[in-house]
C-alpha cells in the first residue's frame, strides 16, 4: 500500500513542478512585456521602475515611466488576463461537452459581442466613452450564451450537450444575420466594428483592466474550484451521475463561468481564435488529460502565450500593429502541429474517451 | 475494510412494482426483486430484456415508477452523493478517459465522499491503494489507461468502484470481451471482495455456466418481466432457459467437472 502512496507523491511533486515551470514562464512574459516596445527603455530602468512601484526612478524620463504605466503595464495585464480566460474557458469547455473542439466562442459568445459591437457603434451616443462598446460586446456575449443554453437545454431532453451545441450554432447564425443587416443599413460602422473585432489591444489601458478583471477574477476561481469535477465528466453523464455528480448543475455552473470569462475577453480585445484550443490541448500532450492539471495550467500558459504573442504584435511591424488574432494562428498553428506530431500523432486530439468493451486500444495497433 | 455490517437488516435490496419507460417504450415492468444483504443475485435474460435499465434503475440513475429500497430506505429519501455511497456502478460500456492514469481515475471512485470543492485527503489516496491494490493493479498507478489492456481496464473499472467504498455493487456484464481466464479472474476478485468487504452484489451475465457458478441467486428478465426468480436448481434449468432464450441448451452437472450450461445445437450435436 505504500507504494501507490509514494508514487501519488511524487506525481504531486511533478504538477508542482509544471505548475512552478508556468510561473517562471509567466513572470518572464511579463517581464518581456515591459521591456519590448518601440521607445527603448532598457531593462535596469524597468526593474528599477517596478521596484520603486511605478515612481520613475533617479534616471529615467518621465514620459518613459508614463509609457511603462499607461501603456505597457495595462496591457501585459489585459494580455494576460485575456489568455487565461481564453485558454481556461476553452479547457473547461471541452470538459463539458466532452468535445476536443469546443472552444469559447462555441455557444454563440462571439456573434453575441459582434452584435452588441456592432449596435454600440452604430445606434449608440457619438462621441460617447470608450468603454461603450466592449460594454455592449460583453453584454451581447452573455445573451448569445445565455439564448444557447435557454434554447438547447429545452429540447431533446436526453442528448443535452448536442442540443447545447446545435443552439449555439442556431443562436450565432441568427445573431450574425442580424448584425450584417444592421452593418448594411449603416455601412460606415463596417470599418469600425471589424477593426474591433480583429483584436483591439493597441488601446488598451486602465479602463478594460478594471473592465475585465472582476469577470475574469471570478470566472477563473470558479473553475478552478471545480477542476477536481470536471475529471468526473470526463466518464459522461451517466456514470458521473452514478458517483453522486450534479452534471447538470455542473454544466450550468461551468458555462457560465466560462462564459463570463469569455465575454470580458471579448470585450476588451475582440476576438481572438486558436487560444482556446492550442494551449489546453498543448498542456494535455505534456502533462495528461487531467483538469486537476489542465486547468490551472492553461491559465497560466495562456496568460503567458498571450502576452508573449501581444508583445510581437506590437513590435514586428512597429510602428503600425499586426492584428493579434493573425498572429495567434499564425504561430499557433504550426507550433501546434509540431507539439502533435511528436505526441504521436492524431492519437492526442482524437476523442479521448473509448469504451472498454474488451476489444484492443487502437492506439496500439496503430503504432 | 471501513464497510460495517448492519446487523438486523437482511435485506440488502428490495424492489417493488418497478416500470421503467424509455421513450414511452415499457423497458421494465412491475419488477420485483429481494436481494439478501451479502449475497449475490445474478440477473440473466436475453439480449434486449431490460437487465442494463433494471441495474440504471437501482442506481437511481433513469426515471421510474415503482419503488426501490436499499437497506431499508426508499432511494429517493437518499441525496446523490449518499446513494452514491451506497450503490457503485461497473457499467457495461465505461467510457474511458485515455490519458488519465489509472489512479487518476480510480480517484474518481472518491467523489462521492468528497465536499463540493475538498480535495482528496489522506483517506481518499488510502483507499485508492487498497483497491488497486486488490485487484492486483498497484503496479500499474501512474500508467495511463490507454496502455492497458481489455482486462486490465475492466479490473480498474472495478477498482474505481472499490474505491467508492459501497455497500451494494452493480456489475453490468462484467466479463463481456475478456478471454476465459480474465473472466475467471475477474469473478474470482469479485467474489473474494464480497465475503472480505461484506458487499452484496448483482451482476448481469451472459454466460450462463460461469453466472451458476459464482452467484447464489438468479432471476431471469424477460421482455421486461421478471418470469423466473430463484436458486441455480430453480432458474438454471433447460427448459425454462429454452422458453426465454429460445435456445436448445442441456444443463450438466458431475461430480468431477461441476456445473455447466452447454448448447445442444451446432455442427458436432446431432
Amino acid at each position: 500500500m505504500s507504494v501507490p502512496e509514494a508514487a501519488v507523491r511524487w506525481r504531486l511533486s511533478a504538477r508542482a513542478r509544471a505548475t512552478a515551470l508556468g510561473v517562471v514562464v509567466l513572470v518572464a512574459a511579463v517581464l518581456i512585456g515591459l521591456l519590448v516596445g518601440p521607445v527603448r527603455i532598457g531593462a535596469a530602468n524597468v526593474f528599477r521602475w517596478l521596484f520603486s512601484f511605478g515612481n520613475a526612478p533617479p534616471g529615467m524620463s518621465e514620459q518613459q515611466a508614463l509609457i511603462l504605466a499607461d501603456l505597457r503595464l495595462p496591457r501585459v495585464i489585459v494580455a494576460g488576463l485575456v489568455g487565461a480566460s481564453l485558454a481556461a474557458s476553452g479547457a473547461a469547455y471541452q470538459a463539458v461537452f466532452r468535445n476536443p473542439l469546443a472552444d469559447p466562442y462555441l455557444l454563440g459568445a462571439a456573434a453575441g459581442a459582434g452584435l452588441g459591437a456592432t449596435i454600440a457603434v452604430a445606434y449608440g451616443p457619438s462621441g460617447a466613452l470608450d468603454l461603450t462598446v466592449p460594454a455592449a460586446a460583453f453584454v451581447g456575449a452573455l445573451l448569445g450564451v445565455g439564448l444557447a443554453y435557454g434554447l438547447g437545454r429545452s429540447s431533446l431532453g436526453g442528448r443535452a450537450t448536442t442540443s447545447l451545441v446545435l443552439a449555439g450554432v442556431a443562436v450565432a447564425s441568427f445573431l450574425t444575420a442580424v448584425q450584417t443587416f444592421l452593418q448594411q443599413q449603416r455601412s460606415e460602422t463596417l470599418r469600425q466594428v471589424y477593426t474591433w473585432i480583429l483584436g483591439r489591444l493597441g488601446t488598451t489601458g486602465w479602463d478594460d483592466v478594471r473592465l475585465a478583471l472582476p469577470s475574469v477574477a471570478l470566472a477563473i476561481a470558479t473553475l478552478w474550484a471545480v477542476r477536481r469535477l470536471l475529471d468526473v465528466i470526463e466518464v459522461g453523464d451517466v456514470e458521473a451521475q452514478s458517483l453522486g455528480l450534479n452534471v447538470t448543475r455542473l454544466r450550468l455552473v461551468v458555462v457560465i463561468a466560462a462564459s463570463l470569462a469569455t465575454a470580458a475577453a471579448v470585450a476588451v480585445a475582440g476576438l481572438i481564435g486558436f487560444v482556446g484550443l492550442i494551449v489546453p490541448h498543448t498542456v494535455r500532450l505534456m502533462v495528461g488529460g487531467s483538469y486537476r492539471s489542465v486547468l490551472p495550467l492553461s491559465v497560466l500558459f495562456g496568460a503567458s502565450f498571450l502576452i508573449l504573442v501581444d508583445t510581437l504584435a506590437r513590435t514586428v511591424i512597429a510602428p503600425a500593429e499586426i492584428p493579434i488574432g493573425v498572429i495567434t494562428a499564425f504561430i499557433g498553428a504550426p507550433f501546434f502541429v509540431v507539439v502533435l506530431r511528436r505526441n504521436g500523432g492524431a492519437g492526442g486530439l482524437k476523442k479521448r474517451v473509448r469504451s472498454a468493451s474488451g476489444s484492443p486500444p487502437d492506439g496500439r495497433e496503430a503504432a | 475494510m471501513k464497510v460495517e455490517p448492519r446487523a438486523g437488516v437482511a435485506t440488502a435490496l428490495e424492489v417493488r412494482g418497478l416500470s421503467v419507460e424509455l421513450g414511452k417504450r415499457p423497458i421494465l415492468v412491475d419488477v420485483a426483486l429481494d436481494v439478501p444483504e451479502g449475497g449475490w443475485v445474478c440477473v440473466i435474460g436475453p439480449n434486449g430484456a431490460g437487465k442494463t435499465t433494471l441495474v440504471h434503475a437501482i442506481a437511481g440513475l433513469v426515471p421510474r415508477a415503482g419503488s426501490v429500497v436499499l437497506f431499508g430506505r426508499p432511494i429517493e429519501e437518499l441525496g446523490r452523493r449518499e446513494r452514491a455511497r451506497t450503490v457503485a456502478l461497473v457499467p457495461q460500456l465505461p467510457a474511458i478517459p485515455e490519458t488519465f492514469t489509472v489512479e487518476q481515475y480510480v480517484l474518481l471512485g472518491r467523489t462521492p465522499h468528497l465536499g463540493l470543492l475538498a480535495s482528496e485527503g489522506r483517506d481518499d489516496l488510502e483507499a485508492v491503494a487498497s483497491a488497486l491494490e486488490r485487484l492486483d493493479l498497484g503496479w500499474a498507478a501512474s500508467r495511463r489507461l490507454e496502455t492497458l489492456s481489455g482486462g486490465e481496464l475492466r479490473r480498474a473499472v472495478i477498482a474505481r468502484a472499490i474505491a467508492q467504498e459501497a455497500s451494494l455493487l452493480l456489475l453490468d456484464e462484467p466479463t463481456t470481451g475478456l478471454d476465459i481466464a480474465q473472466q475467471l479472474r475477474v469473478l474470482e476478485l469479485v467474489e473474494e471482495l464480497r465475503t472480505a468487504r461484506a458487499l452484496t452484489v448483482i451482476s448481469t451475465m451472459h454466460d450462463l455456466t460461469l453466472a451458476g457458478r459464482f452467484a447464489r441467486r438468479f432471476a431471469l428478465l424477460s421482455e421486461g418481466r421478471v418470469v423466473a426468480e430463484g436458486t441455480r436448481a430453480e432458474v438454471l434449468v433447460p427448459h425454462v432457459i429454452a422458453e426465454h432464450y429460445g435456445a436448445r441448451v442441456g444443463v450438466i452437472d458431475d461430480g468431477t467437472l461441476g456445473w455447466a450450461v452447454v448448447p445442444l445445437s451446432g455442427p458436432e450435436a446431432r
